[in-house]
């Protein structure tokens, strides 16, 4: 018991540093840009009305934003992970972003005057309709073949991005659709972003349901064994991870395979026991995101790479090394 | 108190579990034996509602599982499975604390941690406290699972093969522990044995089962014998009694 209480003392210390990390990580991520932003512009009279203007108009809001996605779609594929038993599973390999575009495109051709919160609720019920077919699916894959469920989950995604793609191009919006599909923050200004901050609510519901999902992955027999309502707890996981994708793709576009990478990393290193690593992951996410972003800001001086590409080439390193060192462990 | 009143289990036209009754009293520990397939899992399954029965009732600790709330019922009743495949990465001491959920709902309180410590030392598995459920054996996973359903301390307790993979000096301490679940908490315990050994010198009553029916049920002396448990195997089987002990002896007539 006493070892216990320790471990847990020295896990929680870890990760308040983490998060002071972060909080110096974005205080950086707000002086890296084109505009001239600096701690002394900020200080000296004559620049400091403009400096403060581009802080709060662009820097605050892009920083947050990242910081928003980060989190929230590394949690939205962990929580996917742990209600489909399979660890290759996110938003992007379920079908679940391709059919929150798809009930963006429907909102955008037929409500194209509803309020933005509207569009997205429209989006995010297509996102669900999407996911809960997905697991529809792959109730009837084997469980020993857990590769077979990613792949299902492309192809779903597939058809039904082949679908939009071909509306989209019907209604002259096909550039709308690249968007959502690559997440750029280089457009994110102060009152173009603020419905992130709804993510941070799914966020934090998902935290509450934290345990109700550990044993969700335990299984259907062990949950009922234990009291749980596993449908229920299905079906919340299922509307988080719809709404969080929904919003993200209508806002900033998605960042792929984030939600693959950093459940697996956290996985790794802390385990799956959600409360315990739901905090991580949701760190972990906005720490990649932010820092990914800052490169893409920085590599190419005054240009810049998106976040996507830039987490591309990282993500996919660190998949790799990931998917190389797990048979190290006896299983 | 476990009753079951003419449960029946089919797939397509085999009934599989077929018009089975049993009354099973609180405070004993029943072995259920009998060949593969003999339909001994789908039986505890639909006991535990796990799965659902094509006709029958069934009533544990006074309560109708089939109408019961899930979580009422999860403090009364819990079931081991023969298989448990879990993807997700706990340790053992996490598992063990997720058997508590009946009762803690998530916020477990010292009494729960009180349990989760006993099922841990009882299993002889407190110095596997913090290792994850991959880095274990598969002796010392399976009792880590045992554990947990340990810890749920429910009135009535299923488990499906729990000695599976475990050494001799594991397996008898853990019909030990059953055993004195029954006889100093009045706990109900079920389990299905392959060792019919085991089963002769710890059950306090047998259930008998061959292709979906019960073959014999009653206290262990009465169905143990060596002419029942021959047909039930189709196997010469003798049975030897030894002073307190008993041995099974299924090597007789090989020579
Ligand atoms: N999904 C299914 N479809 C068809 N038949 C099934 C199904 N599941 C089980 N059975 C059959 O039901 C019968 C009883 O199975 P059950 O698992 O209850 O046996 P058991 O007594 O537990 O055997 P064992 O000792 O091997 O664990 C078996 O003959 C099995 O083939
Ligand atoms: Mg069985």
């Amino acid at each position: 018991m006493e070892q216990g209480a320790e471990t847990r003392a020295v896990a929680g210390g870890r990760l308040w540093l983490a998060a002071g990390g972060l909080l110096l990580l974005a205080l950086a991520s707000l002086f890296v840009g084109v505009a001239d932003v600096t701690p002394s512009a900020l200080l000296d009279p004559q620049t400091r009305a403009a400096t403060l203007e581009a802080l709060t108009a662009s820097r605050l809001p892009r920083t947050a934003a990242l910081i928003l996605t980060g989190s929230s779609l590394a949690v939205a594929g962990m929580i996917m992970q742990m209600l489909a038993r399979n660890r290759f599973v996110e938003p992007s390999t379920a079908g679940t972003i391709e059919a929150a575009s798809f009930g963006m495109l429907m909102m955008l051709i037929f409500f194209p005057g509803a309020p933005v919160i509207l569009k997205m609720t429209g989006s995010a019920a297509a996102a669900l309709v999407g996911t809960a077919f997905f697991v529809y699916l792959i109730r009837r894959i084997p469980a020993h073949s857990p590769l077979l469920v990613p792949l299902a989950g492309i192809m779903l995604g597939a058809i039904i991005g082949s679908v939009t793609a071909f509306i989209a191009y019907r209604a002259n919006l096909l550039q709308s659709l690249g968007a959502w599909r690559n997440g750029d923050f280089s457009l994110v200004i102060s009152g173009r972003y603020e419905m992130l901050w709804l993510t941070l609510a799914f966020t934090l519901a998902a935290y509450l349901f934290a345990d109700r999902f550990t044993i969700a992955a335990l299984g259907a027999d062990i949950s009922r064994n234990l009291g749980l309502d596993y449908e229920k707890a299905l079906a919340v996981g299922l509307a988080i991870v719809a709404a969080v994708s929904a919003i993200v793709v209508t806002t900033v576009g998605s960042i792929p395979f984030l939600g693959l990478v950093v459940p697996n990393l956290v996985s790794l290193a802390v385990g799956d026991n959600q409360r315990r690593a739901l905090p991580w992951v949701a760190l972990t996410g906005a720490l990649l995101v932010l820092s990914c972003d800052m490169a893409g800001r920085l590599i190419v001086y005054p240009y810049e790479i998106p976040v996507g590409t830039v987490f591309g080439v990282v993500g996919g390193l660190v998949f790799l090394f990931l998917l190389l060192r797990r048979p190290a462990r006896a299983s | 108190m476990i009753e079951v009143e003419g449960l029946t289990k089919r797939y397509g036209a085999t009934a599989v579990v077929d018009d089975v009754s049993l009354r099973l009293p609180e405070g004993r520990l029943t072995a259920v034996i009998g060949p593969n397939g003999a339909g001994k899992s789908t039986l505890l399954s639909m006991i535990a509602r796990l799965m659902k029965p094509d006709t029958g009732r069934i009533r544990v600790a006074g309560l109708d599982v089939a109408s019961t709330a899930g979580e009422v019922l999860a403090r009364r009743l819990s079931i081991l499975r023969q298989e448990n495949h879990i993807t997700a990465r706990l340790t053992v001491g996490d598992l063990v604390a997720f058997g508590r959920f009946p009762h803690s709902g998530g916020r477990p309180g010292p009494e729960d941690a009180r349990h989760v410590a006993e099922a841990l030392a009882a299993l002889d598995l407190a110095p596997f406290r913090d290792r994850f459920l991959d880095e274990l054996s598969g002796g010392q996973r399976q009792r880590a699972f045992v554990a947990m359903t340990l810890a749920q301390d429910a009135d009535c307790m299923l488990f499906d093969e729990p000695l599976a993979s475990l050494d001799i000096r594991h397996a008898i301490s853990m019909m030990e522990l059953l055993r004195d679940l029954c006889r100093n908490k009045g706990k109900t315990v079920v389990l299905v044995l392959h060792d019919i050994n085991i089963a002769a010198n710890f059950a306090d009553g047998v259930v008998a089962m061959k292709d979906g029916r019960i073959e014999a049920v009653g206290d262990t002396g009465e169905v143990m014998t060596g002419e029942r448990l021959s047909r039930l195997y189709g196997l010469p089987i003798s049975v030897e009694r030894n002073g307190g002990s008993c041995i099974v002896n299924y090597f007789r007539s090989r020579d």
